[in-house]
């Protein structure tokens, strides 16, 4: 059992009878939270965790204000394009879009130049051309803001000038032509939401539940206990059909779905720690003091639970975040085009083998972020913990 | 002198790497144990007198670092491999440690785990290691030693199973037994018996036995040459008696001097009863119900008893552990459920729930035994001690709550400033002045004290003594001060109950039951206490034999 009543193996220097530290006057005492922060913070495998987790945080929140598009922005012109850090189009693709849409104009392109954003072009028919053959260039992706700057030859000849739309997709796009880069961070978002909130959920639940349940005892504690065993043996997939059922198919409910099945390992886990902490001597000293229970939870039980639930968060979120992917792959989780890492993924596996960038951009990002959890909860551990190295 | 020398310590330092940097624990000390000879080392908690062994032992916790040299026969220990560190650790040098509760493996039978050991540094069979291990458990005196060979460590008293420890220990002839505080953890009465083995076994067997000890009690009677530990370094050495008659060092002799001297003026006889109990009878229910069984069986721990705690007095409880002593001490409080009457100014308070003893919780207080354990590790020095306003004087505001901590700190000679700090930051005696403080400080009549001094060094013992004395005298409390120590309890208590399974066997005046008991009972504890802190060594000897039987 956990419990950190002495954090560090070394001998108590033993101060002579009567010696007392001699503190600054109104002076913090170091508290058992700010050593193992200590700890961790010169755990580095940890540290670099905590640094990733940052980093992918940015990402995802910060990202889609800085890249122009949004993530249900359909580029039909790009389909399934592979990433490049080159800008798009390229100049030939761009000749072939042009005379593509000249065609349908029935006109025929003279010289055509590309330089920086903007083009000029030229032209021809053998009748007159109606400028308005300008909206067929314009109705393409590639190019926009197309004018007439000259008419020659009776009209036969049409000198025009506009901008081209240029795009990056340095992660390229998805089968429906929707920039990658922006859909990864947006996935992100859902993702790490869904973990923390999930997370947050199962832990409010978890800890209350457990911590009453050992606290009391007794019949309250079997009563409880089968309670969160019955909530077991309930298959986690027909719950979620079931809650999805009752109260419909919403972002939010993902959260309160996750949370309200993952809070049964957490109740556990704090009522196995209550169980020992409630025969401990200073519960004891606060029952002795006149606290009522639930003083006594607030005060005593709950904050020297804090070690173990800690670390149990570190592994809960990402078993959320995988759970949440499971839900969407089965189609009961977020719904296009709003998607996240496990919706990605799962469309990624799909057009592996002819896009395998739609696998592997969400992927590297999702198992990042794992090892990065991972890192961290098990630095926290050590920290928290310094007996167990 | 350093040619019979099986073990000598040359310069050795032992560095623990904390989070404040280095820490040296053992400042370069110099130590010889002769072959045959009893050594004891002597210090109070934090000296270094436990670390120098696990340094030489090899055992040091792994921020541990040793440097200097430690040689067995000439060959030096410091810096070998485990594997070769094996061929003496277990062999020719042993150990027994303090705690027999959690030094055996309770998943196999002590036979095994003795025959392990006999197997580990010698090739013999199967049969002749388990003869081996019946012919060392007869030699600890263990009864029936061919029945208990296939006992359980759980199935053993923990008298008996220091001495399936020490058992372990001599599996192998060793040349040095290594005690650590061998008898701290256990009862009075048991601790003359197994020192009167140690010392048999020593005359037997021809071994060097290096106590590591903080009861000079146990030095005195037992040892022939003592070494003094303070702050990581010897600060004297000699023969038992020498020291003991000319302390040479200020701090040898204020070590032999910290005995709580003087006793208690009573109160007037007219002064009223406070708290009065009659014929508490505490149950314990045995097994852990199921969901739907009912209750399996009883277990009475207190049977019948009766106090009457005057304003002022000091009612003493004594006893070993397993007496009931600490459940009575709850009962009367009514931290547990009980049989019987209790009265508090003459109000029967035995129905009420706990609720209806919320608003009375405020004058019956109670301090434990444990410094460690019983103040919350998460809150401050500040939160703890106000913890008490909280619920009965609600109305304080917080800056208000504060300064009152610094007065209740003040009151038990800590340093106010230190109310922002953790437990975890004071050493146990100013923790169990921060407990004193958390219970004075909302004002209580009545007291409890549940060996509020058993866990701390006796120099610190004395300074509780004297704290809870002054604090007696100037708020009129009164204290049932529940203790096997018969020194500590002799200088607080006006009067005396001894118990004994569950039942008061013996109660009066303190002077009378010291000068006159009447129960053979409470003469064993009286001759077990004074013989480990007075008696010396010729005459310890009859009376060890000790006619209690351990259970």
């Amino acid at each position: 059992m956990t419990d950190f009543t002495s954090p560090a193996p070394a001998p108590d220097p033993g101060p002579l009878p009567g010696d007392l530290p001699a503190p600054a006057e109104g002076e913090r005492g170091r508290s058992l939270f700010r050593l193992a922060l200590r700890r961790l913070v010169r755990n580095r495998a940890a540290m670099a965790g905590l640094f990733v987790l940052l980093l992918v945080t940015l990402f995802s929140f910060a990202g889609p204000h800085l890249v122009g598009h949004r993530y249900d922005q359909i580029f039909t012109s790009y389909v399934a394009v592979p990433p490049s850090l080159e800008p798009r189009p390229s100049d030939e693709h761009l000749q072939d879009v042009i005379e593509t849409a000249a065609r349908r104009g029935r006109v025929t392109v003279g010289d055509f130049t590309v330089s920086g954003g903007s083009f000029t072009a030229t032209l021809n028919s053998e009748k007159t051309i109606d400028p308005r053959a300008t909206r067929y260039i314009d109705r393409t992706d590639e190019f926009e803001g197309t004018t007439v700057t000259a008419t020659e030859e009776d009209g036969r000849r049409l000198r025009i000038a506009g901008t081209v739309a240029r795009e990056y997709f340095p992660f390229g796009t998805d089968s429906s032509g929707r920039d990658l880069l922006v859909r990864v961070m947006i996935g992100g978002q859902i993702s790490l939401l869904v973990g923390v909130l999930a997370s947050l959920v199962s832990l409010v639940i978890g800890v209350t539940y457990g911590a009453i349940s050992g606290y009391l005892g007794g019949r309250v504690d079997d009563v409880m206990m089968r309670f969160v065993e019955i909530l077991y043996s309930l298959p986690f997939v027909f719950m979620v059909i079931m809650l999805v059922v009752f109260f419909g198919r919403s972002f939010v409910l993902i959260f309160l779905v996750i949370g309200a099945t993952e809070w049964l390992d957490m109740a556990r886990i704090v009522r196995g720690q209550t169980l020992s902490l409630k025969r401990r001597e200073f519960v004891e000293a606060a029952v002795a003091m006149g606290l009522s229970d639930w003083q006594i939870i607030r005060r005593h039980i709950i904050p020297n639970t804090i070690g173990p639930v800690v670390v149990f968060v570190t592994i809960v979120v990402p078993k959320v975040m995988l759970l949440e992917s499971f839900l969407s792959f089965l189609g009961l989780g977020v719904q296009a085009p709003l998607t996240s890492w496990g919706a990605l993924i799962s469309d990624g596996t799909t057009t592996m083998q002819a896009a395998p960038w739609m696998l592997i951009f969400p992927s590297l990002f999702f198992v990042a972020t794992l090892f990065s959890l991972n890192f961290l909860g098990d630095g926290l551990r050590d920290a928290l913990d310094p007996r167990d190295r | 002198m350093a040619a019979d020398a099986i073990l000598s310590i040359r310069d050795l330092r032992v560095v623990f790497d904390t989070e404040d940097g280095p820490l040296e624990a053992v400042k370069g000390i110099d130590l010889d144990v002769e072959a045959g000879e009893t050594l004891a080392l002597v210090g109070e908690s934090g000296s270094g007198k436990s670390q120098t062994m696990m340094a030489v032992m090899g055992l040091l916790a792994g921020n541990g670092r040793a440097s200097g040299s430690a040689r067995y026969r000439g060959e030096e220990l410091l810096g070998l491999s485990p594997s070769a560190l094996n061929r003496f650790r277990g062999a020719k040098i042993t150990m027994i440690f303090q705690e027999p509760m959690t030094s055996l493996d309770p998943l196999y039978t002590v036979g095994r785990q003795i025959a392990e050991v006999v197997r580990r540094h010698r090739r013999v069979s199967g049969r002749a290691a388990h003869t081996r291990a019946v012919e060392l458990l007869t030699l600890v005196g263990i009864p029936e030693p061919e029945r208990r060979v296939d006992s359980y460590p759980h199935e053993l008293s923990g008298g008996q199973r220091q001495r399936v420890m020490i058992a372990m220990a001599l599996a192998n002839d060793p040349d040095l037994l290594i005690a650590d505080e061998p008898t701290t953890a256990l009862d009075v009465t048991v601790q003359a018996q197994i020192l009167e083995l140690l010392r048999d076994l020593q005359q037997r067997l021809g071994m060097a036995i290096l106590l590591i000890t903080h009861d000079l009690g146990i030095v005195r009677r037992f040892a022939g040459r003592v070494a003094v530990m303070r702050r990581g370094e010897i600060v004297e050495t000699g023969s038992a008696e020498a020291v003991f008659t000319r302390p040479s060092h200020a701090y040898t002799r204020m070590l032999i001097d910290s005995e709580p001297h003087g006793t208690k003026t009573p109160p007037p006889s007219t002064a009223p009863a406070v708290l009065e109990a009659r014929n508490v009878s505490v149950d314990f229910a045995l097994r852990s119900r199921g969901f739907f069984a009912r209750g399996a069986g009883t277990m009475r721990a207190v049977h019948g008893a009766s106090l009457r705690l005057k304003a002022g007095e000091t009612i003493g409880i004594v006893g070993e552990s397993g007496s009931g002593k600490s459940t009575l001490g709850r009962a009367i409080l009514r931290l547990l459920p009980s049989e019987g009457t209790v009265r508090l100014d003459g109000r029967d308070i035995s129905a009420l729930g706990r609720s209806g003893m919320r608003p009375l919780r405020r004058q019956l207080q109670l301090v434990f035994q444990d410094p460690y354990g019983s103040l919350s590790p998460r809150l401050t020095v500040s939160a703890i001690v106000t913890e008490g306003l909280l619920v009965h004087e609600p109305g304080l505001t917080s800056a208000e709550r504060h300064r009152r901590a610094g007065e209740a700190l003040t009151e038990v000679g800590l340093d106010p400033a230190a109310r922002n700090r953790y437990p975890h930051e004071f050493s146990g005696g100013q923790r169990q002045r921060i407990a004193i403080a958390r219970a004075v400080a909302i004002r209580p009549k009545v007291l409890v004290l549940d060996e509020p001094t058993s866990a701390l060094d006796r120099s610190i013992q004395v300074q509780i003594v004297e704290l809870l004395r002054r604090l007696q005298a100037e708020h009129g409390l009164s204290y049932v001060f529940i203790s096997h120590d018969l020194a500590v309890v002799r200088a607080l208590s006006d009067y005396i109950l001894v118990m004994k399974s569950g039942r008061v066997v013996e109660e009066g005046p303190t002077a009378e039951i010291f000068e006159a008991p009447r129960e053979d009972y409470t003469r064993t504890l009286i001759a077990a206490a004074f013989l480990t802190t007075l008696g010396t060594a010729a005459e310890a000897r009859p009376q060890a034999s000790g006619d209690t039987p351990e259970r």
